[in-house]
């Protein structure tokens, strides 16, 4: 293994693979009908009175 | 709320096979130290059987005399707070003792006769136990504490396990113990934060498997859906931690009976381990896990949501996936492979995006409710820790560039970065955790004083401020007078000029660092009051009068 | 895609997973190549494992937490290369378990502090610093010539360094005791054999006192022997350009 290939192959599919994985994590996160069950889970910290 | 006195029997059958193991540690514990070949190991290996013994005298007389032994009604909802409140005690307790230590060797530096030339004493064998006392001791218990109170109440799910919980808790202290009194014996692997040799670690990763499995036990049972983005971050921690740790300190013992080891990897493997380890013990012990306490309990004590759940998000993944990989910045110009170096510095670059993410997330949460930093000294501590997050998470990637990375590293300057971060981010956030905390456990009304809130707060302040600033000048004045030349292009320095020149920053640094150490007794203080029930007769009109601050 | 991460957040094994998968792909990638490219560590001349009393020294240095203060990594920058000689090389510490690069310079960087001083400096500078160096900080370690050093088990040190890749011979386990004690004394009867097996190492009473091997003897046998091994001036980084 010299260092050429494995620079090569990081130079590529590393960079796509990261962007991939940012945009999935960006368009989970922005996706409209998840706004809901965010809006719900944002207040979970006052929803807690001790039983 | 109502307990009953028989457990199911397969609790019981858990609980049986606990007091076996207890039994089978304890007297392995004793061979083991009539065994061992080092003093220090035949007196570690005492200490975990005095351990072992205890818990099996508090835990088989609960079983065998049924006093004690009992637990809620299943279909109840009790939350088991006993294990928070032993978590804010040992936090504040290992905060003084942390901050004590690393005052004393603050002191040492400035005036070496202060060594007094003993072993045990000595700056190089104290270093450890302040870095382990403040970052593991202080950290881990805060951490301990508020995870556990948060998967608690973001689930709406009582802790999982009954004995589990308090394992965790006391075989942590029992690995401080070990650890900070190894280290002051001698006892060392020489990678820094990773200093305890192979039979504390081993005890480490027993503890905190079982921590792993408390922590996912309770999000299991939980009643809601949806994991609350705190506790991703708490679980990133635990996992993460776990992995680095096992990593790091694959060795092997000379002797099982013996404390030393040898690391299996060497040279630059192992350098860059040790940095990945321990750039992510940044990451993950001292960021990740603390901004789990941020999203939970500046919403809370602002008393509105996080300013962007969805930012939340995107700020967790990405600052995860970061993070580590920026380790090789502690590498630079060194015999690692430039690649390496190169991949290091643009991670940390990019690594400042979703860490003023996650600042702008904390600090906005305050929006439309500014008011109360002047209304509540605890709020103001923790938004001053957000901010100090901002200004360590920028510093940090400017300090990865390989130029200035050149003048920084061994110097100063990295000690300033770490301490206000340390100082800044990490001890505001756990103080202003603990100051709610504690009267929310107590069940009180109110803090005793909030005065004296604002007096840790600016004593402390003026601490940090003395502290980083002194270590700016001292550490960017020794890489300048390093790299000096004269006229006639010879070094203009020799080394030791530059250890004298530093000696009024020292001293400086020390009176920060003291200062810090009031703040924190004057908290320890004011917790214990709380705890106690008592309201400062000065404030009580407004404290009393107004219960806004004590929230729950 | 969607659907499975909404399975994700509510699984919590699955949340597990995929903060493992994603915090150990960085790791691997940065890690795991150092071990296989042949790039990692240059090919030079004279890199050997360490004496039984230098890696006794060694183990004092890292019990009394020397590399607190000192690092032992001279970077390839102008001033340091003047201050303290050759830049490090990787192949300098592949034998070192764990490696001593240090991170702070509090004192002078000792990657190559080998034959700087003489013995009866160290001997001085170890029991009180700042007779020599009055502005200095560090510690005294006084201590270190009165403590006879600890040879009883050194054979199995050499083992264990071997069984994490140290290239020590069997002559040289099953001698190490006896070569302990030869490299203080050059009338010893072990001594031919000592030098046949770590041809470069020096022979001499290092602390001074003959009544006794001492940490000392330990310690300044490891400081003397620190940045020697290569002779730089055979050195071509040339050659390593692959």
């Amino acid at each position: 293994m010299t260092y050429i290939d494995v620079a090569s192959f990081a130079q590529s599919w590393g960079l796509i693979y990261f962007m991939l994985i940012f945009l999935a994590v960006c368009v989970y996160a922005l996706w409209p009908s998840n706004k809901d069950k965010f809006d719900h889970a944002a207040n979970l910290p006052f929803d807690d009175e001790d039983a | 709320m109502s307990f009953t006195e028989q457990p199911s029997y397969a609790a019981r059958a858990v609980d049986y096979l606990f007091v076996g193991f207890l039994f089978v540690a304890a007297l392995g514990s004793l061979y083991w130290a009539s065994q061992a070949v080092d003093a220090v190991l035949g007196f570690h290996a005492i200490v975990f059987a005095i351990a072992f013994y205890l818990a099996l005298f508090v835990v088989g007389k609960q079983l065998v005399t049924g006093k004690g032994y009992r637990r809620p009604q299943s279909d109840e909802l009790v939350y088991n707070d006993e294990i928070v409140k032993a978590g804010t005690i040992a936090s504040t307790f290992w905060a003084i003792v942390g901050l004590l230590v690393g005052l004393i060797i603050a002191l040492q530096l400035a005036f070496p006769v202060l060594n007094f030339d003993v072993a045990w004493l000595s700056f190089g064998r104290l270093r450890p136990v302040h870095t382990s006392g403040v970052i593991f001791a202080f950290g881990g218990n805060v951490l301990l504490a508020t995870s556990f109170y948060v998967v608690q109440r973001t689930s709406k799910a009582r802790l999982a396990g009954h004995y589990a919980p308090w394992f965790v808790f006391w075989g942590f202290q029992l690995f401080l113990v070990v650890a900070a009194s190894g280290y002051v014996l001698g006892v060392t692997q020489s990678k820094e934060y990773a200093e305890p040799e192979w039979y504390a670690d081993l005890w480490l990763t027993v503890v905190w498997v079982v921590y792993l499995l408390v922590f996912l036990g309770t999000l299991w049972k939980r009643k809601e859906p949806h994991i609350y983005v705190a506790n991703w971050f708490f679980l990133s921690f635990i996992v993460t931690v776990a992995m680095l740790h096992i990593v790091n300190n694959l060795t092997m013992p000379v002797s099982l009976m013996g404390g030393k080891s040898y690391i299996l990897f060497a040279g630059v493997q192992d350098a860059l381990t040790q940095w990945w380890y321990a750039h992510n013990a940044v990451g993950f012990f001292l960021t990740a896990g603390f901004l789990g306490i941020m999203y939970y309990f500046v919403p809370k004590r602002a008393e509105r949501p996080v300013y962007s759940y969805r930012l939340s998000i995107v700020h967790f993944w990405s600052l995860i996936f970061i993070y580590i990989w920026a380790g090789p910045h502690h590498l630079h110009y060194t015999a690692l492979p430039d690649w390496a170096q190169t991949l290091g510095m643009t991670f940390s670059v990019m690594l400042w995006m979703p860490s003023w993410g996650g600042m702008i997330n904390g600090l906005m949460t305050l929006s439309g409710a500014w008011d109360k930093l002047r209304t509540d000294p605890v709020i103001r501590m923790m938004v001053v820790s957000v901010a100090f997050y901002g200004m360590s998470t920028f510093e940090g990637p400017v300090m990865s560039i390989k130029a200035v990375n050149s003048l920084s590293h061994y110097t100063d300057w990295t000690v300033g970065h770490t301490h206000s971060g340390a100082l800044g981010w990490v001890g505001y956030i756990s103080f202003g955790a603990l100051y709610c905390l504690v009267p929310w456990l107590w069940k009180r009304k109110t803090l005793y004083s909030l005065q004296l809130v604002n007096a840790h707060f600016w004593i402390s302040t003026i601490g940090i401020v003395l502290y980083i600033t002194s270590m700016w000048v001292s550490g960017m004045m020794q890489g300048l007078m390093w790299r000096a030349y004269d006229s006639l292009g010879f070094l203009e320095y020799s080394f030791v000029e530059t250890v004298e020149a530093m000696h009024p920053f020292y001293i400086i640094r020390a009176l920060g660092g003291a200062l810090y150490l009031v703040g924190t007794i004057i908290m320890a203080y004011n917790l214990w009051q709380t705890a106690q029930g008592n309201v400062r007769q000065k404030e009580a009109a407004t404290l009393l009068g107004n219960t806004a601050p004590a929230a729950a | 895609m969607l659907e499975k991460h909404a399975v994700f957040e509510k699984n919590s094994i699955l949340l597990t997973i995929g903060i493992l998968v994603v915090v150990a792909i960085g790791g691997i990638i940065e890690i795991a190549p150092t071990f296989y490219l042949e790039s990692t560590i240059e090919r030079v001349e004279g890199v050997r494992p360490h004496t039984p009393l230098e890696l006794a020294g060694r183990n004092v240095y890292i019990r009394e937490g020397c590399y607190v203060c000192h690092s032992q990594m001279v970077r390839s920058l102008r001033d340091e290369v003047e201050r303290y000689g050759h830049y490090s090389l990787a192949a300098e510490s592949m034998y070192d378990h764990p490696f001593q690069w240090g991170s702070k310079r509090t004192g002078p960087d000792l990657a190559r502090v080998g034959g700087k001083y003489s013995d009866e400096w160290h001997r001085q500078h170890m029991i009180d610093p700042r007779s020599l160096v009055p502005e200095s900080i560090m510690p005294g370690y006084p201590f270190l010539a009165t403590t006879p050093v600890r040879k009883f088990d050194i054979k199995a040190h050499l083992s264990a360094n071997r069984s994490v890749g140290v290239p020590y011979t069997d002559a040289m386990v099953d001698n190490a005791l006896a070569d302990l004690e030869s490299q203080v004394d050059e009338w010893s009867d072990g001594y031919d054999d000592f030098v046949a097996r770590y041809p470069d190492a020096r022979v001499r009473d290092f602390d001074g006192n003959p009544d006794m091997i001492s940490e000392l003897d330990a310690l300044i046998a490891y400081l003397q022997v620190l940045g020697t091994m290569v002779d730089f001036s055979e050195y071509n980084p040339e050659e390593n350009l692959r």
